[in-house]
């Protein structure tokens, strides 16, 4: 025996298998099978955590994802984890657990104890009553106190060691919940051969069949849940989920489901990830979720000790755990007389039933007062004595609506009290797939109304709570969900014989009367976790929030762990109480994802790290590795960034390459660049209309620069296209910007010009690019191609052609970012390592140098070609980057045309592209240094700006710092000076045309 | 108004609170209004507010279709921030930042402003120039945001996975340290508070169902509670702007768009301050209850549903394991989502429209929450005069006929 509670027989653990576990720091002992929370009451442990506002004592209300209370932290290190429920924590060996925000020892004692003496000025919403007259007495003094109370477990201080997965599955039934309902909702739907899937939160199938006696087919409920899973398990089509918590329900009959695969296990096998999440689309649902019970609310109902009936039935009859001896149930519905009878049986010496109906049926009395178990009826608990432990209940007579105590207090000595106010549904799911409810007065519950996607709810989360009423109902729908999905069913098969207690409504009674009403004396919890009490909701009321939703957010009720699942109802029927309206007029808070909480790590699942986002490498990657580059990221892409030799900075490599470039013959690995292939008759026309320039007569064998613009009239990408063939052109974007502008082509195509015969195909995985680029460009090219004509005479810039390149197919490009003589060398993905390795071979004896993307930037913006993304932040139009001959005045229409000739846009003071040099060349003034008239920074802030830096770099070849620059009206100030705001202060610079070198572009051609 | 103090507070506690007065009242609409605004959530109330409280006009109904506060108000991750690029983007976010600032005494109610600061984090190279050039132009506008290496971000939030080896790793961040966090709800209710105090008439469940106009000026709405003439119609429905726009006969530059959030279990205070990252798009801070909440971007398809994809949250959760690998084993507890309407420059729309006495505040897209005090001051001035703020003037209707842009998609292009 483990534990001074645990009963000498019974229960569904495993006595073959005992358990050693530590809780807040104790070393208790357990059985498989247990959770925390029963091992825990076995040990008779009920003292299990402190409120949050208050710091009353609190134990254990629940035994599975409702409870509010008994939140913990497992494990250690790197392994632990703030707030599992320990109801739904499987014992497994070695188990380290403690209370959460508690005092170092536990729960017992605790030094913050006397918050519950202020409780008295701490209503609901106190705080926004208070600290509001200074923000930094606030910030200071208040809110820290606030932040340090607050709070459950810790976080972990060091990464997860444990890895997660996502799967993604295709069904025809989904069921959610392996109770009777849904065991034999997927028996059904599995006989028409369909492919079903049956999830259940649990380990062991069955529901509430584990947790009460019940026979069906004079099996144990157990042992009947146990022969159907098995045959359900037989069935090649049927996947079997168990600790798999379904917990969203999205469109689509999209649902969610959290699978815990190692937490049960004392040693987790390596390969197997801790959880994993399941994306499971289903042709139908059948949602068997069942229902929770809710607790009564009366005065000071909080003390451990004091537990819902169904949960002390379950710790009875499944843990063999006799959680109180002098016990006391309190309901108002038959369902709790069973905890009683089995408290009995299990050898409690005293058990008294408090029924606040005035009346109830004489079998059910009778069958009570034979088991020696005290019956009062018209009675109810108006308050309890106690403090770690619940030590007497104030039982009262109550009129017979429940409304008000008449008669005098008498105080009965107890250790439990079980307690029961009927049943809710559990619609979660339902409510998540947009369902709307319906108010049941019969059940006094809320169940499913109009479903919405195609989905059925059987058993007690429709509201269906006999036993033999939900097989029957749950074997039906299995049935049909089969059918719906498009298989050959049959009549469903025999119900199993049932014996089970019939089940009957309650009699709601949802405030619990006392002497006093609430507010003036003890406390009638609502939401335990959250320390929202009946007076908390009175209150609100009493201050405007009528809405559910706002007596929700002011009284805090619904917010916790558990979401309310004990209290929502409770807290919505006080305040209908309160507002003199009916229950369902009130409504209900909005149902949402997760039905429990989901671990971060399994929504994230393997796309961290380098799967966070695919990292895209080129053909030649080992080669720029082998060089020592530094990357940059560039979009998914790694480019290299610059190749620094042995001592050498970022600085001292990039004026190397350059140098190298201007002098010589420098080498980039071009291939990130987007390339889209575009084909079909209207290919020109097409081109015409997203291009702000003419592209109808560029002949085939050419090559034209292009800018795209967005509707706004703002440039949004730039590249070359060549002619490849008649109706065939290469279009080249950004590295960044490819996807965008194929996404931006494609919604053209498909929405606003579906009449155009055009075909887009993504290239940039086919083409390796290698650019040469330099005066001695040609030399190295002619050694690679030496079949081919490659002089400038004989081809010429701005166009292509095809070439043999080492060997290679080839596409050959004269274009230049540089400005120097540059051929752009393009052959199949696969080659492109070789390419590489040919020209730099060929390029020895000029000592070719590999430049990296910090090179190209300067490069280019020597001679002012700009860079979509850095010259440019989706405010510029081609006119304020000093290119009007790019924008056609002649073509009917492109996009962004009609935005162009906006008046704005035609303003003389837009933000224009020009260049600055300092007056001090050794400076190179920070990107995104802002541009002031010389002297604004001698006047307080706000300091007008006439604009920024956008690129800016040391230039070898101008011996100089320099900079790219957008400055309002700045074309028309070239020559000026103006002043660079740096923090250290203001440096002088000047207006310069944007290109510094080679302005004539004598270089192009070598 | 009875003021809220620790002195009422204590008072209260004597009588059990039960002497408490409502918040606001719940009048009937009257036939009759010299404003109407349409839209009970933080910015229509505190338009509602600053029309009492700044041009005296009093005789002023809100009109909230569902619960006051219920759409965006209390659907957002609540941070605060003024650290805009642009000079009349920054002049109105920081004129709000300054009236958050005051906001719990000008309202005599704690509205929870938290100044905890804010990184929003680079992690390229466009990044880093873009977020330079932000601190900067912040720097020379008065804004308190300045640009930290890598090593000062360590510092303002050490547990940030700074590792080189992160797919994206953070090369710096800008940060301003007036910004923070503040108790949405509480935005939503100290405005309606004060509001109702001056003589404002908040009218819930009550839904506009038609602009009523004669010729091209406003005469008032129709609601689901009757007809309420009004010689001025001030709108600010996020989520559902271009449905009203419709009814009063014109089409807005706008769509809408699901944007979901959600918050981990409470846990104990673990993180300081705000982080943004628009690169690996998450956004996550602490509330003083402990829960981490948690933001990114908008679901890209338009809906008027408050609900969006697993899979989008699923990404943001990606990001913030990713920036903080202690986080993997926290919980999410709750996910939600809301409507945004969003403009074509990611600006909002204050101001006048084609009709006369007719005006809009929306389209404030991901970024409303933090505006709210001072949207709705510009926008109470630009009703009151009929003549738009001179801070909301840059965000006047016609300037998507003018081209006069103010695209705070900023710096966000590409590198070649």
């Amino acid at each position: 025996m483990t534990g001074p509670d645990r009963l000498r027989d019974g229960g569904l653990i495993d006595r073959t298998k005992p358990v050693t576990f530590t809780w807040n720091g104790r070393v208790l002992g357990g059985y498989e099978g247990d959770t925390l929370a029963s091992a825990l009451l076995a040990n008779g442990v009920h003292l299990v955590a402190r409120s949050f506002k208050y710091r009353r004592p609190r134990g254990i209300l629940g035994h599975g994802t409702e409870e509010p209370n008994a939140m913990v932290q497992t494990g250690d290190g790197n392994r632990t984890e703030p707030n599992p429920k320990a109801t739904v924590v499987p014992l497994v060996e070695g188990l380290r657990a403690k209370s959460v925000n508690t005092a170092k020892g536990g729960p017992e004692s605790d030094p913050r104890a006397g918050m519950g003496m202020l409780s008295r000025f701490m209503p609901a919403g106190f705080y926004y009553k208070m600290f509001h007259g200074s923000q930094t007495m606030w910030q200071r003094v208040w809110e820290p106190i606030i932040r340090q109370a607050a709070g459950w477990g810790t976080c972990p201080t060091e990464p997860d060691p444990d890895t997660y997965d996502h799967m993604n599955l295709h069904c025809d039934v989904l069921v959610v919940g392996g109770g009777p309902a849904g065991i034999a909702a997927a028996r059904e739907a599995a006989k028409s051969g369909a492919r079903v899937v049956l999830a259940d939160e649990q380990e062991r199938f069955g529901g509430r069949l584990l947790d009460r006696p019940r026979n069906l087919d004079g099996l144990p409920g157990h042992g009947w849940a146990d022969r159907e899973v098995a045959a359900l398990a037989e069935e090649a089509e049927v996947t079997l989920l168990p600790r798999t918590t379904v917990f969203g329900y999205y469109d689509h009959n999209l649902l969610c489901a959290l699978e815990r695969r190692t937490d049960h296990l004392a040693e987790a096998p390596s390969h197997v990830t801790r959880q994993r999440l399941w994306h499971i689309r289903a042709r139908r649902v059948v949602l068997a979720t069942g229902a929770h019970e809710r607790p009564l609310v009366f005065a000071d109902n909080d003390r451990p000790g004091i537990m819902l009936a169904s949960a002390v039935a379950a710790y009875v009859h499944r843990w063999a755990v006799l959680p109180g001896r002098e016990a006391v149930v309190f309901t108002n519905n038959d369902g709790a007389w069973e905890a009683a009878h089995l408290l009995k049986k299990a050898g409690a010496p005293a058990v008294t039933i408090i029924d606040s109906r005035p009346k109830v049926s004489d079998a059910l009395k009778r069958d009570a007062e034979q088991a020696g178990i005290t019956v009062k009826t018209g009675h109810a608990v108006t308050g309890t004595r106690g403090g770690k432990r619940v030590t007497a209940a104030l039982v009262q007579p109550v009129n017979a609506d429940g409304t008000r105590v008449n008669g005098p207090a008498q105080t009965l000595a107890c250790d439990l009290i079980a307690t029961s106010g009927g049943w809710s549904p559990v619609v979660h799911l339902f409510s998540q797939s947009r369902g709307t409810l319906t108010y049941d007065d019969t059940w006094a519950c809320f169940r499913p109304g109009v479903a919405v996607q195609p989905q059925a709810s059987v058993g007690a989360c429709n509201g269906t709570f006999g036993l033999a009423e939900t097989l029957a109902e749950a074997a039906e729908a299995g049935v049909e969900a089969a059918r719906a999905a498009g298989f050959e069913t049959a009549a469903p098969a025999p119900a199993p014989s049932v014996e089970a207690p019939e089940a009957t409504p309650p009699v709601p009674l949802w405030l619990v009367p006392a002497d006093t009403a609430p507010g003036r004396g003890g406390k009638w919890f609502v939401d335990f976790q959250n320390d929202t009490t009946a007076a908390d909701i009175l209150l609100a009321v009493r201050e405007g929030f009528e809405s559910v939703e706002h007596v929700k957010r002011y009284t805090l009720a619904g917010f916790g762990t558990d979401q309310g699942k004990t209290a929502n109802i409770n807290a919505l029927a006080i305040l209908a109480g309160t507002l003199g309206r009916p229950i369902p007029e009130v409504g209900t808070t909005t149902f949402r994802a997760p039905y429990t909480p989901v671990t971060f790590g399994a929504m994230a699942g393997r796309n961290l790290g380098d799967r966070l986002e695919p990292q895209r490498l080129t053909n030649i990657h080992d080669r720029h590795v082998a060089l020592r580059a530094a990357f940059e990221d560039v979009g998914q892409w790694k480019r290299p960034w610059y190749y620094p030799k042995a001592g050498e900075d970022m600085h001292a490599a990039v004026a190397r390459e350059c140098k190298a470039t201007r002098d010589s013959v420098g080498v980039l690995d071009a291939s990130t660049l987007g390339k889209i292939d575009i084909q079909g008759p209207d290919a020109a026309e097409f081109l015409n209309r997203v291009y702000t320039n003419a592209w109808t007569k560029l002949a085939v064998g050419r090559v034209r620069y292009g800018i795209m613009c967005g509707e706004d009239g703002m440039v949004f990408d730039d590249g070359t296209t060549a002619r490849i063939d008649e109706n065939r052109y290469l279009m080249t974007t950004t590295t960044g910007g490819a996807a965008h502008v194929m996404d931006h082509l494609e919604e053209y195509l498909q929405t606003e010009w579906p009449d155009l015969r055009v075909r887009l195909t993504s290239v940039t995985e086919q083409w390796a690019t290698v650019a040469v680029a330099g005066p001695k460009a040609l030399e190295v090219v002619k050694r690679v191609c030496p079949d081919d004509a490659m002089a400038p005479a004989d081809f010429p810039f701005l166009s292509w052609k095809t070439a043999t390149a080492a060997g290679i197919p080839a596409r050959i490009f004269r274009i230049s970012f540089t400005g120097e003589l540059q051929y752009e060398i393009n052959v199949p993905w696969h080659h492109g390592a070789d390419l590489w390795d040919a020209v730099m071979e060929a390029g020895k004896d000029f000592d070719i140098t590999p430049y990296g993307t910090e090179t190209m930037h300067v490069l280019r913006a020597e001679k002012g070609f700009i860079i979509t993304g850095q010259e440019t932040d989706g405010t510029q139009t081609p006119f304020d980057l000093g290119m009007d001959w790019i924008v056609s005045k002649k073509k009917p229409d492109f996009i962004g045309r009609r935005s162009l000739f906006r008046p704005d846009m035609q303003r003389p003071d837009r933000k224009q592209l020009v260049g600055l040099k300092p007056e001090d060349p050794k400076v190179v003034l920070p990107e995104g240094t802002q541009i002031v008239e010389p002297g604004a920074l001698n006047r307080p802030p706000p300091v007008p700006m006439l604009g920024f830096v956008t690129s800016s770099y040391h230039s070898p070849a101008l011996e100089s710092g320099f900079a790219l620059a957008l400055i309002a009206g700045g074309r028309d100030r070239l020559g000026e000076t103006v002043e660079a705001a740096l923090p250290s202060g203001p440096v002088t610079v000047r207006l310069h045309d944007p290109v510094f070198y080679d302005a004539e572009g004598a270089r192009r051609d070598g | 108004m009875t003021r809220y103090s620790i002195w009422s507070l204590a008072r209260n506690a004597l009588t059990w609170h039960e002497n408490w007065p409502r918040y606001w009242r719940s009048p009937d609409p009257r036939p009759e209004y010299d404003v109407v605004v349409v839209g009970g959530g933080g910015h229509g109330l505190a338009t509602a507010y600053y029309l009492a409280k700044e041009h005296g006009i009093t005789n002023v109904a809100v009109v909230e279709k569902g619960w006051l506060g219920g759409g965006n108000t209390a659907r957002n991750t609540t941070i605060v921030r003024s650290n805009y690029l642009f000079d009349e983007s920054a002049a109105l976010y920081e004129l709000s930042l300054k009236l958050w600032e005051g906001l719990s005494r000008d309202l005599n109610l704690n509205v929870m402003l938290s100044q905890r600061g804010v990184l929003n984090l680079a992690h390229t190279l466009g990044d880093v120039r873009a977020g330079r050039r932000r601190a900067e132009a912040n720097r020379l506008n008065g804004i308190d945001s300045h640009w930290l290496e890598p090593d000062e971000v360590a510092k303002v939030c050490p547990i940030l996975n700074m590792s080189r080896s992160l797919r994206y790793p953070v090369l710096g961040s800008t940060w301003q340290p007036r910004g923070g966090v503040a108790r949405h709800d509480a935005v939503a209710w100290g405005y309606a508070r004060a509001a109702d105090a001056r003589g404002v008439d908040i009218i819930q469940n009550c839904e506009v169902t038609g602009i009523n106009r004669n010729g091209d000026r406003v005469t008032g709405v129709e609601t689901t509670r009757g007809t309420i003439r009004a010689k001025k119609v001030a709108v600010v429905t996020a989520g559902h702007s271009s449905v009203l726009a419709e009814m009063a006969g014109f089409r807005m530059p706008i769509s809408s768009h699901p944007l979901q959030a959600l918050v981990s279990e409470p846990i104990k205070p673990v993180l300081d301050c705000v982080v943004m990252s628009g690169a690996i798009h998450v956004y996550v801070s602490q509330s003083d209850k402990g829960e981490l909440v948690i933001g990114a971007g908008i679901d890209s398809y338009n809906s008027y549903a408050q609900r969006g994809s697993f899979h989008v949250i699923e990404g943001q959760t990606a990001a913030l394991v990713e920036l903080f690998p202690m986080f993997s084993r926290l919980k999410m507890m709750r996910s939600w989502g809301g409507i945004v309407d969003t403009c074509p420059d990611a600006s909002p729309i204050i101001g006048k429209t084609p009709v006369k006495g007719l005006y809009f505040n929306c389209g404030w897209g991901t970024g409303g929450f933090k505006a709210t005090p001072g949207s709705g001051y510009v926008f109470a001035a630009t009703v009151a005069n009929d003549e738009p703020h001179p801070v909301a003037a840059p965000f006047a209707l016609d300037r998507f006929t003018t081209g006069a842009l103010v695209d705070e998609h900023g710096a966000a292009g590409v590198a070649h």
